[in-house]
């Protein structure tokens, strides 16, 4: 007898060619142990992309549509639509993409896709920045984070601009389920994905996908700084189920400047700048507590 | 069969309906629109067993068909001008992934300065793609060819676009006959995808390829596209066989024995073949070769006909920066090696909508009558407004 | 059969990347010490590239006699695809991985 906490049955093959530590390899296999055999994923230009190896290998025991970069949204509501012409209501149809190919280029699509209210799920990967490309800033990347687009030099061009956030673009749209999700957190994981396959309509997960090469971290630390992410409630988990906000864990707290430290992306910053991080944090952490007092009343 | 008195995009929407797609995804743009309109209405009424995704860019549109299509059902869309420049990128994404999509487009002009009246640049900036590209002369036409352009594509596998003249075809009434359904299910049958996504057959649809492998995935389009010509052939024949009237690649008008022959696309052949009736009552011998199929280019058509004329002037109603027009480059490309040549003057005419008037296409001939090769023009936009009196 | 007549018209990926061996990238491997582990497959959850396998347990040790006998899978590293990253190594509760040089 084992007790497994998570779905034994694996639909992601080793073999692949993700970087040693990749955040966005365990998002998928936990996704698709989520979802099952019976599920289409559709992938733009991304990581994702060229992490199943060149022609003739694939790495997903499930079927995989590449496309171009922008299209997730629409590509997901083709393939919904046609799969339903064809008497298939059953199949899951999602989209896996970048938080670029999301938050940027693809807003336009997922916006479309979403608003036309499509039974489809859209999974944002978020490694923060363009990582297949080099290590581009993307509007996901955090504030004061090093990119090659923002390389600091003498002028200190660091991002100066904090992170979008496109879950709450998503709960805008009013779709009936919205999570964040990350990968320190199988279990909750898996729950969340349960959770959007059950519910009709369009859902929004965003996966916090640290990366080792970009974030300039320990490939060991990924699940550790994805933990940390959490406890120092820079990226919070939780849910917008039909108009409730529901937080999915309230940790002690921790010190963002202990989630920050191990990352090389971060080394500049100084103490000030912590502390104003620190400041935002907690000042949205205020917000989310509030959203989520706030939404449960009202639909009481 | 029914006969109507309808427009070009009405008989579009006619033949869009009569494919029997099962995904729609498409983008409003002048002067497409009422295609579209119309299929939603055969969509909300239940005679089109369809999914109308109401998408929110034409970028979007090609990329839902993409999608929808490697899911293993017939898709169409429908566009013009910007619109089509905006899906360029998935134009060509569905040639790689060898996706026999059907559209249309309604052939106008781009800006600045903005214009929603007739020209060819838009289906002519498009022609690297690899997508099959037909030009349509009539209402007729217009319905006809979405129907065989399914059944080219879904042989070949490459995707096609039936070309119709914004606001001279699309907005405009001619008498259609409309064939009924079963008539066409009998000439095109259901969908049967050569691949598809399936659930419980994992593949990966579109990968990676390095420099090592890439080549002969585009070498086999490439086959596609030469093989096509045949499958036009044969389709269009087929058709006439079917519904009474054949198609080809080309249509000749008079060139059998023409001393000039004008090479055209678009509803202003038809013109031209009124002004050629003309002129042949005068005892003047002139032709007109309607270019149907500009992708696959008709070389052969071309250098047989070109072979019997004495003079060839090409019709381009764009501007593409080349050294000539698009058409007039690819006719004399595909005459360079012929060991009889005429000479070929390239007209570049009717940019923006200008009406090209049976006078003028009078005034070309006689221009063509009147050239002489080494002491000619070799390109000439006609129908300026230059103060020469010229045209 | 030349590359040519054997491509698909476009390029469709299916066969499995398993035969790509990932474990040649590594630099450090993954030791489990079996005398600690006490099957919580902690490790197993982690792995990015699903390259920790649940085992027959019969054919491990584990930290004690109890757990070898309520949990009959053992978490066995699979060499040919470990990249060596660490995951497992920074995540077990009991430092039962240690990461070894190789050779």
């Amino acid at each position: 007898m084992v007790k497994l906490t998570i779905p034994e049955e694996e639909y992601m093959n080793p073999g692949h060619v993700a970087c040693q530590g990749c955040g966005a390899t365990i998002a998928m296999r936990y996704l698709l142990k989520g979802l099952g055999e019976k599920t289409i994923v559709s992938i733009p230009a991304c990581c994702w992309a060229v992490i199943p190896g060149v022609f003739p290998y694939r790495t997903l025991d499930v079927p995989l549509l590449y496309t171009a970069f922008e299209t997730t949204g629409a590509s997901i509501s083709g393939i919904r639509a046609a799969l339903d012409m064809l008497g298939d209501t059953e199949t899951t149809v999602v989209g896996f993409a970048g938080d670029g190919g999301t938050a940027d280029i693809g807003l336009q699509s997922l916006s479309g896709a979403v608003e036309r209210g499509e039974d489809v799920i859209y999974v944002m990967y978020d490694n923060e920045a363009y990582m297949n490309t080099g290590i581009q800033r993307s509007s996901s990347t955090p504030l004061g984070a090093w990119t090659t687009t923002t390389p600091g030099g003498s002028k200190k061009e660091w991002k100066k601009r904090p992170k979008k956030s496109v879950i709450e673009i998503m709960i805008a749209h009013d779709i009936p389920y919205a999570a964040t999700l990350t990968v320190a957190y199988p279990e909750d994981f898996i729950k969340k994905v349960r959770r959007a396959k059950e519910v009709k309509g369009p859902k929004f997960l965003q996966v916090l996908s640290p990366c080792p090469t970009g974030w300039k971290s320990d490939p060991a630390k990924t699940v550790e700084l994805a933990r940390l992410a959490v406890q120092s409630r820079v990226f919070p988990l939780y849910e917008f189920d039909h108009g409730k906000y529901r937080i999915s864990m309230k940790p002690k707290q921790v010190p963002v400047r202990e989630y920050l430290k191990p990352q090389g992306r971060f080394r500049h910053l100084t103490d000030e700048e912590i502390e104003e991080i620190q400041r935002n944090t907690d000042e949205r952490w205020e917000i989310l507590l509030a959203k989520e007092k706030f939404t449960n009343e009202l639909y009481r | 069969m029914v006969k109507k008195v309808i427009t070009g995009n009405a008989a579009s929407a006619n033949g869009a309906r009569l494919s029997r797609p099962k995904v729609i995804a498409a983008y409003p743009i002048t002067p497409q629109t009422s295609i579209i309109e119309k299929l939603a209405m055969m969509v909300s009424n239940g005679e089109l067993d369809a999914k109308f995704i109401k998408v929110e860019s034409e970028h979007s549109a090609m990329a839902a068909c993409i999608a929808a299509e490697n899911t293993g059902v017939r898709t169409y869309t429908a566009s013009s001008s910007h619109g089509l420049a905006l899906m360029h990128e998935l134009l060509m994404w569905a040639v790689g992934a060898r996706l026999p999509i059907v559209m249309t487009d309604v052939n106008r002009a781009m800006g600045p300065p903005w214009s929603i009246w007739a020209d060819q640049q838009d289906s002519i900036a498009q022609r690297d793609t690899g997508w099959m590209q037909f030009y349509v002369a009539s209402n007729q036409e217009a319905l006809d060819t979405i129907i065989q352009a399914y059944k080219v594509a879904e042989t070949v596998n490459l995707p096609a676009m039936s070309i119709e003249d914004a606001f001279i075809l699309s907005h405009t009434m001619e008498a259609v006959e409309i064939p009924d359904q079963e008539s066409v299910d009998l000439f095109l049958p259901p969908y049967e995808p050569k691949f598809r996504l399936k659930p419980g057959e994992p593949m990966g649809f579109g990968s990676l390829v390095m420099p090592e492998g890439y080549m002969e995935f585009r070498y086999k389009i490439s086959e596609a596209m030469d093989k096509a010509r045949d499958v036009i052939r044969k389709v269009g024949k087929e058709f006439g066989e079917t519904f009474g009237r054949e198609y080809g690649l080309v249509e000749e008008y008079r060139t059998e024995d023409a001393e000039v022959v004008l090479v055209i696309a678009g509803t202003v052949a038809s013109t031209a073949m009124e002004v050629v009736d003309m002129m042949r009552e005068e005892g003047k011998k002139a032709g007109v070769l309607r270019i149907r199929s500009f992708r696959p280019f008709p070389y052969e058509e071309v250098r047989r006909v070109a072979e019997q004329a004495s003079f060839i002037g090409v019709f381009d109603r764009s501007y593409t920066g080349g050294f000539g027009g698009a058409i007039g480059s690819e006719v004399k490309a595909a005459l360079y090696n012929s060991s009889d040549r005429p000479p070929v003057k390239n007209y570049i005419a009717g940019l923006g909508g200008r009406d090209i008037t049976p006078d003028i296409l009078r005034k070309i001939f006689e221009d063509m009558f009147a050239s002489v090769k080494g002491d000619m023009k070799e390109v000439e936009w006609v129908g300026l407004k230059d103060g020469s009196g010229r045209w | 059969m030349s590359y040519l007549d054997e491509i698909p018209i476009t390029p469709i990926a299916d066969k499995s990347s398993i035969a790509n061996r990932t474990g040649t990238w590594r630099t450090f491997r993954p030791v489990i010490d079996y005398e600690k582990c006490t099957r919580c497959m902690i490790c197993w959850k982690f792995c990015p590239d699903a390259a920790i396998r649940l085992e027959d347990g019969s054919n491990y040790a584990a930290t004690s006699d109890r757990i070898k006998q309520m949990i009959d899978k053992a978490p066995v590293i699979d060499y040919d695809h470990c990249k060596g990253c660490g995951i497992c190594a920074n995540e077990c509760p009991v430092d039962a991985i240690q990461m070894v040089k190789e050779e």
